[in-house]
């Protein structure tokens, strides 16, 4: 996994709340067998108009939100499936941070997975950071996740929580497995008590 | 110190805690489909890993493959890969899979029951949301991501954070024209589809006890439609007279350990929790959803809301947009709206039961003229269990198609799908935007107000049938 960088990028804004996994990425792209690729169908029903072209109206397609790195958006967002393609949709297009009041627990697991920071942030906040965007699109926000800071030029900007585990493995691109294989002993002692204990689960 | 069932799952399954870290919990089982899997098998090849423990997994195909003419080979090339990368990857990792064309075939959350797969006190994970379902046992189940089903094979752990707990405490007599599927609407249409995000819900109370099994297994299926990862109900005599003799259940002396260790798993009286919600099962009433989002939902007898209606800026903005999407207006009553397709099936409401009490309201009717209505089992054994009872004659006869099993147009990977601006009844979980199709609308409803309306045209209550 890539490691989280300190950047200074575009925030671009969607004002809408409950943004669920089958609009981030609609289920007719989930046959595909690789991580790669699902960039080009974020958003895929409401950012391309039926005959393919771009739908003017949507957000995204706005020009000054063109290489945008940080998406401010309403609560509850990724609700819906399990789908992980929808982060993968996420970071192929190019976003590194989400900035929500709150996520669906299944896709805030796995933003951490795949370099994505989901910055948790109050109703106030987040509407001041909208206000900001709204009033100044192409507005750049710097994210310094080493040290929590979220700095906006209009100094709605913040110390922002974050779990240690996570931001520890978003900062170094941990690989999780990994770290989980290191206790591989305690694993194979727990086995040895659940199969004494539970034994006709392995019968 | 007094516990929820949650915390004694919780417990029981700590592998380690070291400081700093998520704690991480042990996995007894994992189940598998086709669209989450593919990529956490590369990722174990791509790093020399092997499957930790092969016979914790059962994997079955569901999600796109066909309804009908299965004989034939799948028509889209990039499914048809899914379905043999599927195939290919159990084969080279020794698991047991139910493939097209095995007996067991079927939509994952129902066959998983159907062969004792899952016991209660288990800690249980599928790459899908609709996991929830087999909490309906007492079991802890939850959706993971694609990278978490490489963990969960590599490990046999998760590392997880302890998750709050809610109470849903739903007392009083459920109608005989309300099911498991209108209280689990109603639960999300009050506390939200966030309501529950961070907890795991225990539903209980007179209303639950009394359900069936499949109606529990319906009920904790959308838990994640109210925001919660999982659901449970206390194990009892319903579950073990359930889980008595199938395929993966403990038999003999097994069985009597077994079941002395489930039957201490109940919450503790008098264990705290920290959310209680509590609803009244005599004021239930058969539900229809109206918007883009579960919890935009209302009673049969109601009309749909107005954005005005909402005293919240974003809910009342998303009333109009939903409004704008499928087509309706405010204040138009349930029973108004016409409907153009409808589905039965799904992991939510496929099971036996939801056919047999479909079947006593579409016997002796027709499909309504202009409306296509179609059956499909959850799995091969439900298919064939309702064939036995003659049900599908019920269906055919009254002119519905009678399917093959799979997800199909729950979430319409499979070609089955709505066209733009078509109208569904659905008995499946999700009303979001292009779920049954780009453009289609779609009613989530009970089985059996989904029959009533296959038969009216439009939505009817139940109740005065």
């Amino acid at each position: 996994m890539e490691p989280y960088k300190k950047h200074e990028s575009i925030a671009a804004l969607m004002k809408r709340s409950n943004v669920d996994t089958d609009q981030i990425i609609p289920k007719q792209f989930l046959k595909r067998v690789e991580r790669t690729g699902f960039g080009k169908h974020l958003f895929h029903d409401w950012r391309f108009n039926d005959d393919g072209s771009d739908n003017a109206d949507f957000e995204l397609n706005k020009a000054e939100f063109a290489g945008a790195k940080i998406l401010v958006v309403g609560d509850n967002f990724g609700c819906g499936s399990s789908r992980e393609h929808a982060p993968w949709a996420i970071a192929d297009y190019g976003f590194n941070t989400i900035i929500s009041t709150s996520y669906a627990d299944i896709f805030y697991n796995n933003c951490f997975k795949n370099s994505i920071l989901p910055l948790k942030v109050d109703k106030q906040k987040l509407h001041g950071l909208m206000a900001e965007v709204a009033g100044n699109a192409g507005v750049r926000f710097v994210v310094d996740l080493e040290n929590q800071q979220l700095i906006t030029p209009a100094g709605n900007g913040f110390t922002f929580e974050i779990d240690a585990f996570r931001k520890n493995n978003l900062l170094q691109g941990l690989d999780d497995i990994g770290l989980s294989l290191l206790q591989s002993d305690k694993i194979a002692e727990y086995e040895a008590k659940h199969k004494q204990t539970y034994p006709w689960l392995w019968s | 110190m007094k516990k929820t069932m949650y915390e004694k799952i919780w417990d029981s399954h700590l592998v380690v805690e070291v400081p700093g870290q998520a704690p991480l919990i042990y996995v007894d089982r994992h189940l598998m489909h086709e669209v989450t899997s593919p990529q956490a098998f590369e990722g174990l090849r791509v790093a020399n890993r092997k499957v930790r423990n092969p016979h914790s997994i059962l994997a079955t195909m569901d999600h796109c493959v066909p309804t009908k003419d299965r004989h034939l080979p799948i028509a889209d090339p990039i499914a048809k890969k899914q379905i043999e990368t599927m195939a290919d990857n159990c084969k080279s990792n020794g698991l047991n899979l139910y493939d097209m064309k095995s007996p067991n075939n079927g939509v994952i959350h129902v066959v998983v029951p159907e062969h004792g797969f899952v016991h209660p006190g288990m800690v249980v994970v599928c790459g899908d949301s609709h996991t929830a379902t087999h909490g309906a046992f007492g079991a802890l189940a939850f959706g993971i991501g694609t990278s978490e089903v490489e963990h969960v094979m590599a490990t046999q752990t998760l590392p997880q954070q302890k998750s709050k707990t809610m109470l849903v405490q739903i007392d009083g007599e459920l109608s005989k024209y309300a099911s498991a599927k209108d209280i689990a609407l109603a639960i999300t249409g009050k506390i939200g589809t966030a309501g529950g995000t961070g907890h795991v819900i225990e539903y209980a109370g007179e209303a639950i006890t009394k359900l069936s099994m499949e109606g529990r297994m319906t009920l904790c299926n959308m838990a994640i439609e109210a925001g919660a990862r999982a659901g449970l109900v206390a194990p009892d005599q319903k579950t073990y007279d359930y889980l008595k003799g199938r395929e993966f259940t403990p038999a003999g002396e097994s069985w009597d350990k077994a079941l002395a260790y489930w039957q201490g798993l109940v919450s503790d009286e008098g264990a705290q929790y920290d959310t209680i919600v509590t609803l009244n099962a005599d004021e239930i009433e058969p539900q229809v959803t109206w918007g883009t989002s579960p919890e935009q939902v209302v009673s049969v007898s109601s009309v749909i809301p107005a954005p005005e209606d909402f005293e919240d800026e974003i809910k009342s903005e998303a009333c109009a947009n939903a409004l704008n999407y499928m087509g309706l207006t405010a204040n138009t009553k349930i029973t108004d709206i016409v409907v153009d397709l409808i589905f039965i099936g799904s992991c939510t409401n496929g099971r036996i039961e939801d056919f047999r009490i479909a079947a006593e309201v579409t016997k002796g009717t027709k499909v309504a003229e202009g409306v296509t209505a179609i059956a499909v089992p959850g799995s091969y054994h439900v298919k064939e269990q309702a064939e036995q009872e003659g049900l599908d004659k019920i269906f055919i006869e009254a002119g519905w198609e009678w399917r093959d099993p799979g997800c199909s147009m729950c979430l319409a990977m499979n070609g089955d799908e709505l066209t733009v601006g078509q109208r569904s009844a659905s008995t499946s979980n999700r009303n979001f935007e292009g779920r049954q199709g780009k453009g289609g609308r779609t009613h989530l409803v009970s089985p059996a107000m989904a029959a009533a309306a296959a038969a009216a045209g439009h939505f009817v209550d139940i109740r005065n049938l």
